[in-house]
């Protein structure tokens, strides 16, 4: 060990000369310091488990339930929300899965969310997070029909049901004329407010309506658990902001015709969205249970039912120009 | 044995064990989740025979939407298992019945198919060929008549199970939303105009001021 110093010593004299001192001297601190500040982090996790213990508190893994499901209840929540990604085409031909089947496999892989939230809820033993899964869960899936439908106007101006047909298809000289945003309007609207809804953001934040139900779903997670149901929650908004970019702004489209297409406008046009689910946070009121249900069976799922059989109609007639 | 077939064998271990699993575990929540992975690996499975539109139908309805509604009943329900068990052998002679029929059936059905086909190892399809095209013409010409039926048999059922579960109880202090959305403002405030000063007569006004 003190050969080995020796050698870094005279290693560093030779390279640095008269600067070699205070250079060592840093290195010598840093060598005390750091492990200090390590040793701390884990000292006060050690004295909550460690006061835990001496006191019979048995910590966050409820009793009675089922560890296995309340540790994979995580897991199911964020995988399906990176899995969606593999159809998300970034760029021309920049797409990590190019399938027929895109806006299906989106579809399958956005409902499969709501089974981490809905075991989380049973699996944590606790009243709270049941209540905040089952709303959660009836919710999502309300929610997904209307985007369903707003995804079939999509399928039908595209006749495609790849990501990227979808995204060429809106490709025209007249720069962003050409999105589907224009026709399909109301499909748009629908589309966004049903997935700040799917990804359960202010204002439709049922689920974890803290002044009702403590945190709902994931009351009882802590560290890992918790943080897993983070990156989920977060990873979904962003997917929402990409799938609204790629089937109603023309993805990686140009939005004038005299600019180069490329990555960076998808990249805004997320951005946009991202801002948004913000925004909304900051200006809405939290939305009453039956208000939301309402808002979702009774005005969504009509209105994209009309707008399906109204783009059909449209575009058997000259006037579709899309 | 290639990559495929090594892919089919470990989806087809799977959703026999998921399959088994549902009737032998004790949980019925269990049940519903294993029911759930069965599902799965049977649309792994017709993912490799180039079905995908099956393949992910299969993953979005019954699994996103049907299994969810499943498992929400059975949350809520307490399911008493010794009940459950109840009379397992009074009932056992119908079961195997109908077990035998169904088996049968589906003997039939895919006995026909495999002496007209035996052998014909199928051609895979060129890579645009689309699946959900194809289903879709053949529903919508060949069939539309048979498929035209099962819509309306299904919109009759849905009729039929909210009819039968609808009803209105009295005394409930539920909001009518539509009444809340169409309220005015004129129906709940009213402005009236009025000074913002009341005018006091001049002698008092000046007695307060000399007091």
């Amino acid at each position: 060990m003190m050969e080995l110093l020796q050698t870094i010593q005279q290693m560093g004299q030779g390279l640095l000369g008269a600067a070699w001192l205070p250079v060592w001297t840093v290195v010598k601190i840093l060598a005390i310091v750091l492990p200090i500040m390590g040793s701390v982090a884990y000292l006060t996790l050690a004295e909550r488990k460690i006061l835990g213990w001496m006191q019979v508190r048995p910590g966050p893994v409820p009793a009675n339930s089922s560890k296995f499901l309340f540790l994979a209840a995580p897991v199911l929540a964020l995988a399906p929300a990176l899995a969606a990604w593999a159809v998300i085409p970034f760029d021309d031909g920049m797409v990590l899965a190019d399938v027929n089947a895109g806006l299906l496999y989106i579809l399958a892989m956005t409902s499969l969310g709501v089974y981490g939230i809905i075991i989380a809820g049973w699996a944590s033993n606790s009243k709270y997070a049941f209540i905040g899964a089952l709303r959660s869960s009836a919710q999502i899936v309300s929610y997904e029909l209307a985007m369903g439908f707003a995804l079939v106007c999509v399928l039908l101006a595209a006749q495609s049901m790849n990501m990227g047909d979808i995204v060429r298809g809106q490709q025209s000289q007249y720069g962003l004329f050409g999105w589907y945003f224009i026709p399909l309007f109301p499909m748009f609207v629908v589309y966004f407010i049903a997935g700040v809804a799917e990804t359960n953001r202010a204002p439709f934040d049922l689920a974890e309506d803290e002044s009702a139900i403590v945190a709902g779903f994931h009351t009882e997670y802590s560290g890992m658990g918790f943080a897993l149901f983070f990156l989920a929650e977060y990873a979904n908004m962003i997917l929402i902001s990409a799938l609204t970019s790629v089937m109603f702004l023309g993805g990686w489209l140009s939005p004038v015709p005299f600019l180069p297409d490329s990555l960076i406008w998808l990249l805004a046009k997320m951005s946009l969205f991202l801002f948004l689910f913000l925004w909304f946070r900051a200006t809405f009121p939290r939305y009453r249970y039956d208000q939301l249900m309402r808002l979702g069976w009774k005005v969504f799922i009509p209105l994209t039912l009309v707008w399906v059989a109204v783009v059909a109609a449209w575009m058997q007639t000259p006037l579709w120009l899309w | 044995m290639n990559l495929e077939s090594l892919v089919f064998y470990l989806f087809a271990a799977i959703s026999v064990f998921a399959a088994l699993r549902v009737i032998t575990v004790r949980n019925p929540v269990y049940a519903a989740l294993f029911l759930v992975l069965a599902f799965f690996s049977m649309a792994g499975i017709w993912l490799l025979l180039e079905a995908e539109f099956l393949a992910i139908t299969l993953v979005l309805v019954y699994v996103g939407a049907v299994m969810v509604l499943f498992l929400f009943v059975v949350m809520m329900l307490d399911v008493d298992l010794v009940q459950l068990r109840e009379g397992f052998w009074r009932w056992f002679p119908v079961g195997a019945l109908v077990a035998a029929v169904m088996v049968f059936e589906m003997v039939m059905v895919l006995g026909a198919r495999q002496t007209s086909e035996t052998g014909a190892n199928l051609a895979k399809h060129a890579a645009d060929y689309s699946n959900t095209k194809e289903l879709g013409r053949l529903v919508y010409t060949d069939y539309v008549y048979p498929f035209e039926l099962a819509a309306v048999l299904l919109l009759v059922a849905i009729v039929a199970a909210i009819a039968l579960t609808l009803r209105r109880r009295k005394g409930v202090k539920s909001q009518d939303v539509a009444q809340q959305v169409a309220a005015r403002r004129e129906d709940n405030v009213r402005l009236v105009q009025m000074p913002a000063e009341k005018k006091v007569p001049t002698a008092a006004n000046q007695e307060s001021e000399k007091t």
